[in-house]
């Protein structure tokens, strides 16, 4: 348990005005731990710049900017050229933004990254929504869940940023998940090591968005995993991994039922869901398969 | 030693950015700049210049790499037209409110609607608050010169600002020219090694740039980068001199030709001065007392200087390469006014030259007349004159889709 008035050991200080429960602090405070203090990070507007610090203060120990909602990968190039001008080459540059500002707004500014493979770790915290403005829809919220501005649920399934990786032919790609943070430790240390561009999609429960009480975050984390809906692998030169292999998998329901914004599902909505993750289980599967 | 080579515009900008050492080059290709992407990417490819060449894609990311790299202690830079502006314009903010002192080359052109390639400076215009110092070249000299002026003057302590220079797009960017080129010695002992002064982003000095600010904080960090903008009427003049000292080369804040005495004034801003000239210079030989002045910084703009100049001129013209949409007088024309040292001097709005049109000594020679008329009393000179707008224009296009009328019914 972090006290509020200690001093924090590590990159991040305590008591950060994150919600309660929030699942983007465990990612920070984990990722920044395996990077350690040669490190410097870009954070756009959202959650994340909670710990880019408010007014004289910062919550975090290590260099950082907070540029705008969609060129988190630009700066975050930008810096990498400018040390490597000055033969500055063992500082990691890490672009940590949420799905908003990666998967909408911030697409294009990561493609270009991606594709001039630059030398950066860019993690996206994924909270499935806008949830620094209030919870409102973004191209990686769930097919079905009530936002603010999905009051019906969202149309429409999201956005497949690892499929986004393999395109640009990245050398390490890999989703991680709170719920399981030794898995996310790993594939920090991986990214750690390639030449090239390394991306992160890691899965960031949010209680406030969710709907779900925010002692439950990790609980949450882990259901989407061990459910299906949330598959841990890796793309390692293009080469698909799969991080975590769930043997039984549980029913969608145990995730599903532990959120609001999942209240008004329709057993139809439901049955696609649950066919949708044996598609999407059997395909990752294929995929390994081919890659051996 | 100086060279002399024959270059163009963009190719000028292109050996100053080499010549001032920079280090890290992020470029996105739009016309009329691409001249400068392109050369930039050879002279990296062949060591020419010893900088990490960024293809960006977008003019968004181009200004946003730069940022991020000046911002860990390189010179970085940029160049880019109309469009390509206006995408950056978020950036810009980036730029000059967390002081960086990143100097852009912009090709002026253009805005759309309707579609341009040819120079018109709304573009710039419409960033003129953004923060950045803007100058103005007239000549590929000029544009050299600018060039390593504005990285003087950007990064001076006192200063602290990004600074945008400007040239006509065609008429500057792709026209060719004699023009002395420094030494790199020479321009090493005009301009040191890049010392970031302010925000830096270095594992050895940890900080955090540009985070949420409370209303408590926010107005004062406005007012540094006002002082900031302030300081460079005290230090652009012993940067012009040192330049003048060490390259033989006068450099100007704002230029005059004639204008002692005159009657009549006519205020421009980059390459139109030499048409103005001309022009003047031929109705002097008919006996009119009339005068050119040629704005060079615009931003942040030299008013004492101006107002000082155009203090005895009972008529100003004043031509906008910029419409003003909406607004009584276009952007040049409202400092301009603004300046103005005497309340009966009479200021005459024009505009002229837009979409790349030819502002030719015969358009200025149109232009004097009209101040002839309000001289003379003739005209009162409070609308706007648009100098060279065709009589047709409320009827564009209409025999070629074959007929005389309206088709709306």
């Amino acid at each position: 348990m972090y006290q509020i008035k200690t001093v924090s050991e590590e990159l991040v200080a305590h008591g950060v005005s994150t919600c309660h429960g929030c699942g983007l602090e465990l990612v920070i405070r984990a990722v920044l731990r395996e990077l350690g203090e040669r490190t410097i990070i870009v954070i756009p507007p959202g959650c994340a710049a909670l710990f880019s610090g408010y007014g004289p203060e910062t919550a975090l120990k290590i260099p950082g900017f907070q540029g705008n909602l969609e060129n988190t990968a630009a700066y975050a190039a930008g810096i990498r050229r400018g040390l490597k001008r000055q033969g500055i080459n063992d500082v990691h540059v890490l672009g940590f933004a949420g799905d908003g500002a990666t998967v909408d707004i911030g697409l294009q500014a990561l493609s270009g990254a991606m594709d001039r493979d630059e030398n950066i770790i860019y993690v996206c915290y994924d909270n499935e929504a806008y949830m620094n403005t209030g919870i409102q829809g973004s191209g990686s919220t769930p097919c079905n869940a009530w936002t603010t501005t999905t009051p019906a649920g969202k149309k429409g399934i999201p956005k497949d940023m690892m499929l986004f990786a393999k395109a640009h032919h990245i050398d390490y790609a890999a989703t991680a998940s709170v719920g399981y943070m030794d898995d996310l430790a790993q594939k920090i240390k991986k990214a750690k090591q390639v030449s090239g561009m390394a991306y992160l999609h890691v899965c960031a429960p949010c209680p406030t968005g969710w709907g779900y009480s925010p002692c439950d975050t990790v609980k949450v984390a882990k259901l989407a995993v061990d459910t299906g809906l949330w598959n841990l692998y890796e793309l390692e030169y293009g080469k698909v991994k799969i991080t975590k292999r769930i043997m039984v998998r549980k029913p969608v329901e145990e995730y599903l039922q532990m959120q609001k914004r999942f209240r008004s599902l329709t057993e139809e909505e439901k049955n696609i869901l649950r066919i949708s993750v044996d598609l999407s289980t059997k395909e990752l599967e294929q995929l390994e398969r081919m890659g051996e | 030693m100086h060279e002399r080579l024959l270059l163009d515009g963009n190719m000028a900008m292109v050996e100053a950015m080499r010549l001032c050492r920079v280090g890290v080059i992020s470029a996105y290709p739009i016309t009329p700049q691409s001249p400068v992407a392109e050369k930039l990417s050879e002279y990296v490819e062949n060591g020419k210049l010893n900088a990490e060449y960024i293809r960006v894609e977008s003019e968004h990311s181009a200004l946003s790499c730069a940022i991020g790299a000046q911002l860990t202690g390189v010179r970085a830079c940029t160049a880019t037209s109309s469009v390509g502006l206006a995408l950056m314009h978020e950036v810009l903010g980036v730029a000059s409110g967390c002081r960086v002192p990143v100097v852009m080359g912009i090709i002026n052109r253009a805005l759309v609607a309707p579609w341009s390639l040819w120079c018109d400076h709304q573009d710039t215009m419409a960033e003129r608050d953004s923060g950045w110092i803007q100058i103005y070249a007239k000549s590929v000299q000029e544009v050299f010169d600018s060039m390593v002026v504005a990285y003087r003057l950007a990064e001076h302590k006192d200063v602290q600002s990004p600074a945008m220079v400007c040239i006509d797009g065609f008429f500057l960017s792709h026209t060719s020219e004699v023009a002395l080129i420094p030494s790199q010695e020479e321009i090493d002992d005009f301009l040191p090694p890049y010392q970031p002064c302010n925000a830096h982003l270095s594992v050895d000095n940890p900080m955090f740039v540009n985070n949420l600010i409370p209303s408590s904080e926010f107005c004062e960090m406005r007012y540094q980068q006002k002082e900031g903008l302030d300081h460079v009427k005290e230090v652009l003049p012993a940067i012009h001199a040192e330049f003048l000292e060490k390259f033989g080369r006068e450099q100007f804040t704002v230029e005059q030709y004639c204008c002692e005495g005159a009657d009549m004034v006519l205020v421009t801003i980059g390459s139109m001065f030499g048409a103005a000239m001309q022009a003047a210079g031929k109705l002097r030989k008919q006996g009119k007392k009339v005068g050119v002045l040629r704005i060079v910084l615009f931003r942040p703009f030299p008013y004492e200087i101006v107002g000082e100049i155009l203090r005895d001129v009972p008529v100003v013209g004043v031509l906008d390469r910029s419409a003003g949409l909406g607004a009584q007088g276009a952007p040049l024309f409202t400092e301009v006014k603004t300046a103005a040292a005497n309340p009966s001097t009479k200021f005459v709005s024009m505009v002229g030259g837009l979409g790349g049109r030819d502002l030719s000594t015969a358009t200025m020679e149109n232009a004097f007349s009209y101040l002839e008329d309000v001289y003379n009393g003739k005209a009162d000179g409070k609308a706007q004159k648009w100098i060279d707008l065709k009589d047709n224009y409320g009827t564009l296009r209409l025999k070629n889709i074959g007929g005389n009328e309206l088709c709306i019914k």
